[in-house]
């Protein structure tokens, strides 16, 4: 089993664009067979996904020459632990999205079922390709293989939507542009494109301008991408107008593979060492406060549920953000080094992912966008609300949900790094969600829908329960219990062992 | 006039590459019309090209295909890689047109413009707020 798993991070990306090929073809002869194919796939995919996590953890990494070509010459993939547990999240989410998606997409794109899970694929082949990628510029072909069919898959809905897409579509454009030309300026110095060659290559110039000028397109091109303030005016239509599974993969993985790229040119193209030559981080922790402190107001002004997802996500990008800031001061297990960041990044999945999926239930169900029309809808869908408060009070750190442990460690990162005007953030930001979180939960559980008949006995009677489907109810439920499931586990230290391993491999070892 | 032509003639391609970036940013920016908007991108990503192909150039140097001719009498190649590289951007830069020409086309079924301010205007579906 050993080496045959030395095979799965190139089988993972061709088995994914293979199936998107076989969709196509196969929808044409029966369209029922694409929803099955795609998850068909995306079961093999997350399983290889654990096979290469436990090969990581107990081998070590693993090095793929795609055509035999030895590197730097040729196209090289590197797996190691930071790639393989954002591949085991990404590949989790995506099963659960493509599953909820059967009966979301009949329902909402009747007509064009067969091309979603097509273009579904393709999103996924791009999102694994970013992960596993050991080369940079197979990754910004891969960056741009994701965007692309993120942009189609928002505009599928039409309309309103296409309008999102259009902007996500310019302003995406730009940040790989500025990815491209990053890379450039790499390559202009070193001559070189693997990432671990450019590692060694790079140390003699890090005082160079082109450098220096490489590393802010990089960090500018990437922010695009991963939507940070104030770089994020594309988010909250492509969010708000996608269909819901998208939304969800949007917010809870395609900004987070981004976030990956970024800790990935960061810590393994550059190191450490660069790193603490720049007041960046610095900056970036200034940023990161300042998404989660406008991020949270603007979601409170919203009246659309998932606009205000949509802005909470900008917020949330924040925390990340202001993580990785941490990252490079904050030296003490269990919340130093990237700990927090990459937790929030799993953490942030669950919980977006919970609550877009749940939204869009509303959707499918009664075509419920605005947060006044909720009013009742405890009673009418018990089970999915109750899924979307789980989510929501574990965005507002409810403990022991994930979202409590992200928080924690976050504020206590940036006590030992002194810089308490992050922990009075952090606390704000809590405040500030519970506010805009308390609103929804309040309208849907305390206010009567209107023209409801005001005595008890017969208001009872006359609430019929409008649930959807199970294919649809159990993902929700399903994000909605590792909510808060992950949270004991964080606690309890058991994925830390992959956490530690990202550390000492970027020279961040902690002290116990 | 030394510093002139150092910094400025010595490097024309980095301020050619530069010019043309900025133009297709201005475009981007400015225009309101969107397929104007998609040229601008157009040109943007263009001025990219040039740079990474600028970069590939060597004084005298052939085209990069390696036979015992040019190993014998020592000629010097272009670098092949950066053209390699640019002919899989093209790649994308194409598909990233051809998405945003389908986009305008459905935009303009919908609502019978191509200016985005007509279209913000006539779009006010699902709570949407354009502040």
């Amino acid at each position: 089993m050993s080496s045959a798993v030395q095979h799965f991070p190139v089988l993972v990306v061709v088995v994914s664009l293979l199936s998107a090929i076989t969709i196509f073809i196969a929808g044409w002869i029966n369209r029922k067979t694409a929803c099955y194919i795609s998850i068909a796939t995306l079961i093999g995919q997350f399983i290889g996904s654990l096979f290469i996590l436990h090969h990581v953890m107990t081998v070590g990494p693993i090095y793929y020459r795609l055509g035999g070509w030895a590197p730097p010459w040729g196209i090289e993939y590197v797996v190691d632990a930071l790639n393989a547990y954002v591949l085991v999240v990404l590949l989790f989410l995506g099963l659960i999205c493509a599953i909820y998606s059967k009966k979301n997409i009949e329902h909402e794109l009747p007509r064009k079922v067969v091309s979603f899970y097509t273009i579904y694929q393709l999103l996924i082949t791009g999102l694994c390709g970013i992960t596993v990628t050991g080369d940079i510029f197979n990754m910004y072909v891969f960056i741009e293989i994701t965007c692309l069919s993120a942009y189609a898959l928002i505009a599928s809905r039409g309309k309103i939507a296409l309008k999102a897409s259009f902007t996500y579509l310019v302003l995406g454009s730009i940040g790989a542009c500025f990815f491209l030309l990053g890379i450039g300026f790499l390559y202009a110095v070193t001559g070189s494109l693997n990432i671990r060659d450019l590692s060694l290559l790079l140390p003699p110039f890090y005082g160079n301008r082109v450098v220096l000028a490489a590393f802010v397109f990089f960090i500018v091109g990437l922010s695009i991408k991963m939507a940070l303030f104030p770089l994020h005016t594309w988010l909250p239509d492509a969010h708000a107008f996608a269909p819901a599974e998208i939304s969800a993969m949007l917010s809870g993985i395609i900004i987070e593979v981004s976030t990956y790229a970024f800790i990935r040119v960061a810590f393994s193209v550059f190191t450490p060492r660069f790193l603490r030559l720049l007041p960046i981080f610095d900056i970036l922790c200034w940023l990161g406060a300042v998404a989660i402190i406008i991020g949270s107001i603007l979601a409170i002004t919203q009246v659309n549920l998932k606009r205000m997802l949509a802005y909470s996500s900008v917020a949330n990008m924040g925390y990340i953000v202001l993580a990785l800031g941490l990252s490079i001061s904050a030296r003490t297990a269990p919340w130093g080094g990237l700990n927090p960041a990459l937790m929030h990044i799993l953490n942030h999945a669950l919980m977006k992912g919970c609550l877009f999926l749940a939204a869009g239930a509303f959707i499918y169900k009664a075509d419920l966008w605005y947060i006044k029309d909720f009013q009742g809808l405890g009673k009418k869908m018990p089970y999915t609300c109750a899924a979307f408060v789980i989510a929501a009070i574990s965005m507002i750190g409810v403990p022991p949900s994930v979202g409590f442990v992200s928080k924690l460690y976050i504020i206590l990162a940036s006590i030992e790094a002194r810089k308490f005007f992050f922990v009075a953030v952090m606390l704000l930001s809590s405040l500030l969600n519970l506010v805009y979180f308390w609103r929804v939960i309040e309208t849907m559980y305390m206010k009567r829908a209107e023209g409801e008949n005001h005595s008890r006995a017969s208001h009872e009677a006359h609430v019929h329960r409008e649930e959807v489907p199970l294919g649809m109810l159990l993902p929700i439920w399903v994000l909605a219990s590792l909510c808060i499931i992950m949270g004991i586990l964080w606690l309890a230290n058991v994925p830390t062992p992959i956490l530690n391993q990202v550390n000492s491999m970027f020279g961040l070892d902690m002290r116990p | 006039m030394e510093w002139f032509i150092a910094k400025i003639f010595a490097k024309y391609n980095y301020w050619v590459f530069i010019l043309l970036m900025m133009i297709g940013f201005y475009g981007i920016v400015a225009k309101d019309n969107l397929i104007k908007k998609i040229i601008g991108l157009n040109i943007f990503q263009t001025a990219i090209f040039l740079y990474f192909i600028s970069l590939g150039a060597v004084k005298g140097g052939t085209a990069p295909i390696v036979n015992e001719e040019i190993i014998r009498k020592g000629y010097v190649y272009a670098n092949p890689l950066p053209h390699v590289l640019i002919l899989t951007a093209i790649v994308v830069s194409v598909a990233t047109t051809a998405v945003a020409l389908s986009l305008v086309i459905r935009m303009h079924q919908e609502y019978g413009t191509i200016e985005e301010s007509e279209i913000i205007e006539k779009s006010s579906d699902k709570g949407r707020t354009w502040t």
